[in-house]
């Protein structure tokens, strides 16, 4: 069932979307390709995507409106895929260090990942003298409404803690 | 879950036929550079179906730029993963660079190439003005943190979050507090900018100073608790 559900999934995944519109003087097209860097091989299982509650949105309010995104995002399905409970990850190495997680599955679906362990004690440090720079500023993030033509953001997970979480949620499989 | 790739050109002389001739230079670049295709010329290398001496000339090029990339980030940048080769880290920053110079050889001046997140653009959007990027909010992908305006410069965000689905929840003290879920450079092109974002972030709260070391960079970090870290330049971008 989950294979055939991680198929269909991939047929989504490798659906090429083309759409060309002109509109008076101007063009504009979007494609969805095949990934470059694919998510996980096809034996290991998918993440079901979680998407923000209002409890788990974090600090920051609800989802505001943005320009609307050719991201591929996965049909969302509520299908109780894994057994409730904290599932522990493989430790797998991330080059610059080790990377373990914990799985909180909840209602057949995964609703926290937590990082049990992640490369903070490495030998090797960037020699960088910080007190040679002391123009960094800091700030706590908050939503920005201000229209934009595109979004910059992280769409791809490292391989190391893709490993760790696909060896957690096997174990919680159903 | 593919990676998307958006064009938008703004130029009234874009043809149906130049957005085609980009995306198939993507589907190129996929077919001959994934990781997870049997037939691609990685997975030939890795399998030992091919050797070193009869790599292409573009293998060549990414072979030479990843050791060079290596270098400049103090090993923090490495296509060897666990002993496998996967280039994947460079060869998408490059595949907009390309892509991005076969549209201004095609006469196109105002453009933008996405390929997930990382951007490279040129000249204005199509009300005249700077192109508006928004940074992506790491704990809620339906918001944005920040707004920037670039006109011929590479933008790029390197982070652990995974698509649709929150890692950290900023509200549970008990979680790990120091690592940090998102880095954005700015650099003079999308390659550029892709591979410190990428090695910025190998190096975690000690990125953001690594951005600041380079001249011609800047960079936004975000934490695990939500605090977010930038480079002295990084305001000048800010709408």
């Amino acid at each position: 069932m989950i294979k055939k559900f991680f198929l269909s999934f991939l047929v989504i995944a490798s659906f090429v979307f083309y759409a060309v519109h002109e509109r008076g003087e101007q063009s504009e097209a979007k494609v969805l390709l095949p990934p470059m860097q694919p998510t996980m091989p096809p034996e290991e299982p998918t993440v079901t995507p979680v998407p923000p509650t209002p409890e788990t949105a974090g600090p920051f309010g609800p989802p505001s409106q943005t320009t609307p995104q050719p991201t591929a995002i996965p049909p969302t399905k509520q299908v109780r895929r894994y057994k409730d409970g904290a599932y522990i990850g493989n430790v797998t190495d991330a080059i610059y260090g080790n990377i373990q997680v914990k799985a909180i599955i909840q209602d057949g679906a995964l609703v926290d990942v937590q990082f049990l362990q992640y490369p903070n004690d490495r030998r090797t440090s960037v020699e960088i003298n910080q007190q040679a720079m002391p123009y960094l500023k800091t700030e706590a993030i908050q939503s920005q409404n201000s229209q934009v033509d595109i979004v910059s953001g992280a769409t791809d997970s490292s391989l190391a803690f893709r490993d760790s979480l696909a060896s957690a949620l096997a174990q919680a499989k159903n | 879950m593919g990676m998307p790739v958006a064009i938008e050109i703004v130029d009234e002389q874009a043809t149906t036929k130049i957005f085609q001739e980009v995306f198939a230079y993507f589907r190129w670049v996929d077919e001959k550079f994934s990781p997870y295709k049997n037939t691609s010329e990685v997975s030939l290398l890795n399998n030992g179906k091919i050797s070193l001496s009869e790599i292409s000339s573009e293998m060549k090029e990414i072979l030479a730029l990843a050791k060079e990339t290596k270098l400049k980030t103090k090993g923090y940048f490495d296509v060897y993963h666990k002993g496998v080769f996967d280039p994947s880290g460079i060869v998408k920053g490059w595949a907009i660079q390309n892509a991005a110079a076969l549209l201004k050889k095609k006469g196109m001046k105002h453009f933008f190439v996405d390929a997930g997140g990382d951007i490279q653009v040129s000249g204005k959007n199509r009300k005249g003005k700077s192109w508006r990027v928004g940074i992506r909010n790491p704990f809620n992908r339906f918001e944005n943190v920040k707004a920037v305006a670039i006109n011929e410069e590479g933008i790029a965000t390197s982070g652990t979050s995974v698509r649709g689905m929150h890692i950290y929840n900023p509200h549970r003290v008990d979680s790990p507090p120091k690592s940090i879920v998102s880095l954005t450079v700015i650099g003079p092109n999308a390659y550029e900018a892709d591979r410190f974002a990428t090695a910025g972030f190998a190096m975690e709260k000690e990125g953001i100073y690594f951005i600041e070391s380079l001249p011609g960079f800047e960079g936004y970090m975000i934490d695990s608790s939500g605090i977010a870290t930038y480079t002295s330049g990084f305001e000048n971008y800010l709408i």
